[in-house]
């Protein structure tokens, strides 16, 4: 009897006992929280994608003329979308941390011959992010209402 | 604090069982007590039968790696009294992802079959004569690899890696560590020959940075930093195969 | 030297399109779908929208933030389905999908802000 193993056949007999092999489950990132945590992690691409897509029916709006666009606000006040876009910005906010703070373990810097530590290395894209929304916010709001 | 402790213990004969099943044993609980020693408890005055692996009892060896309620850890760095609550219970199965010979045994011949396709040695053919004298090494460049060297092989991080789950040919964080262990060494001259092993879908590129193979390791050896680093030399050497037609070796 | 796969390419574009995404898209989906529809701030007219986005480097801007955002997602998206529903055996099919889709998204956005104004 043979049965199939990763690397080569495995031939059970008196001799060579039945291994066994436990299943892992469709579900099996839904029994921890960790393994919960990293799928909510991965899913957020799917709400970064969301936001892109909304974006494109923006810029549609805009080129149909003041008409179209005052309809696409309209849309965007209404609560279920309301509700989708706060729940898009809970991930997307999830995305931009997780992967500050992940990101400096694909890079190891040592300054001094030592190494430095990891909120360091996180902390200039912070900053960066600080300066890139806030320069948005000044050109898409401020600067309109000069 | 109680006095006893529960533990519930998967127990796998291939003999007599179809499949692993749960039984209890009481066992006192000491202030100093690992769970490795309420084995040795239960072997020695309960039920010899009970099989399973250790060795060093001091975390060095890595052989007594076992899922504690669902956590994969070294048995003998486990405290019982972390557990001893009221009714507190420690589960202790075999550790995750592995097929189980005999109760809390696993099967490790895949593991030392991947550990194996990534070269774990020096490979150096150009060797300078023993007369030039030892190998010299800056601390700076002990530095780069000495982490990823802690590996005690105890593949709690195979247990811990859902991708080793979910797709068994996955090389796995432990033999991905250790091929950048030697990688990173400087008296190493084998990057060539284990790229093609690491930069494949089912070597680093199966990583999804999942992290929770770092968060268990019982050495701070951080396989998930060692693959995203190695994610990026791979990178490197990719656009690099489009300018230098044969590669000017990896580093 | 050995060959190595191919991979390393579209793990580059996730990796950049994360980036980009992390960046760029909180503060500009903060400000156009839940400040503005909420009434938290005073919206930005339509003619000053337009002016800006006929900026080349704005739109340039907005093209490297759809794209790239949407080959991060392509990226993340064929992982999380090979690892959450199991379905590596369609490999091919979810590549496809994944990937198509990117291209789609893409192409969309080039057409619209190169015909925007």
């Amino acid at each position: 009897m043979t049965t199939e193993s990763n690397t080569r056949p495995v031939h059970y007999s008196e001799f060579h006992p039945r291994w066994y092999r436990r299943p892992v489950s469709v579900y099996w990132w839904i029994g921890q929280r960790q393994y919960l945590k990293f799928i909510l992690r991965e899913l957020s691409s799917v709400f970064v994608a969301t936001f892109v897509v909304e974006t494109l029916f923006q810029l549609n709006a805009l080129k149909g003329g003041p008409q179209a666009y005052a309809e696409f606000q309209k849309t965007l006040a209404s609560p279920l979308i309301i509700a989708l876009n706060l729940l898009c910005l809970l991930f997307v906010l999830f995305h931009t941390i997780t992967w500050f703070n992940l990101a400096p373990s694909a890079m190891p810097i040592r300054l001094g011959g030592q190494r430095v530590p990891t909120f360091l290395v996180a902390a200039p894209s912070y900053v960066m992010w600080a300066v890139i929304s806030a320069a948005v916010y000044w050109f898409v709001i401020s600067w309109s209402q000069t | 604090m109680a006095n006893t402790i529960t533990l519930e213990i998967a127990r796998y004969s291939p003999e007599r069982d179809a499949a692993p099943h749960f039984q209890n044993f009481e066992v006192p609980v000491h202030k100093e007590w690992v769970v490795l020693d309420a084995l040795n408890h239960i072997k020695d005055q309960e039920d010899g039968s009970l099989t399973y692996r250790w060795s060093c009892r001091m975390g060095i060896c890595g052989s007594c790696g076992m899922m504690v309620n669902g956590e994969p850890k070294l048995t003998c760095a486990t405290f019982l009294t972390d557990y001893a609550k009221q009714g507190g219970k420690i589960r202790v199965e075999p550790l995750r992802y592995f097929p189980v010979v005999r109760d809390l045994v696993t099967e490790l011949t895949d593991f030392l079959a991947k550990l194996k396709k990534v070269k774990p040695w020096l490979v150096h053919p150009n060797q300078p004569p023993l007369s030039e004298g030892e190998f010299l090494q800056t601390p700076e460049q002990v530095d780069r690899y000495k982490q990823f060297s802690m590996c005690i092989n105890c593949t709690l991080c195979y247990a811990a890696c859902p991708v080793v789950g979910l797709d068994p040919i996955f090389v796995g964080p432990a033999a991905l560590a250790l091929a950048q262990r030697y990688n990173k060494d400087s008296r190493d001259q084998g990057s060539d020959e284990r790229i093609a092993v690491l930069a494949h879908p089912d070597g680093i590129w199966g990583c999804t940075f999942v992290g929770e193979c770092t968060r268990v390791c019982p050495k701070h050896v951080d396989p998930a930093g060692a693959i995203q680093q190695y994610k990026i030399t791979a990178v490197l050497e990719w656009l690099k195969s489009f300018v230098t037609p044969k590669g000017a070796g990896v580093k | 030297m050995a060959k190595q796969s191919d991979e390393a390419f579209f793990w580059v574009l996730f990796s950049a399109g994360g980036v980009v995404a992390a960046l760029l898209i909180p503060v500009q989906l903060f400000l156009f779908f839940v400040a503005i529809p909420l009434g938290w701030i005073q919206p930005p007219s339509y003619d000053h929208l337009m002016a800006l986005v006929r900026l080349p480097l704005t739109r340039l801007y907005l093209f490297v933030l759809c794209s790239f955002s949407l080959f991060h997602w392509a990226h993340r998206f064929r992982y999380t389905l090979y690892d959450g529903l199991r379905v590596k055996h369609l490999n091919e099919i979810i590549f496809t999908l994944c990937y198509g889709g990117a291209v789609a998204g893409t192409v969309v956005a080039a057409y619209l802000l190169w015909t925007i104004a």
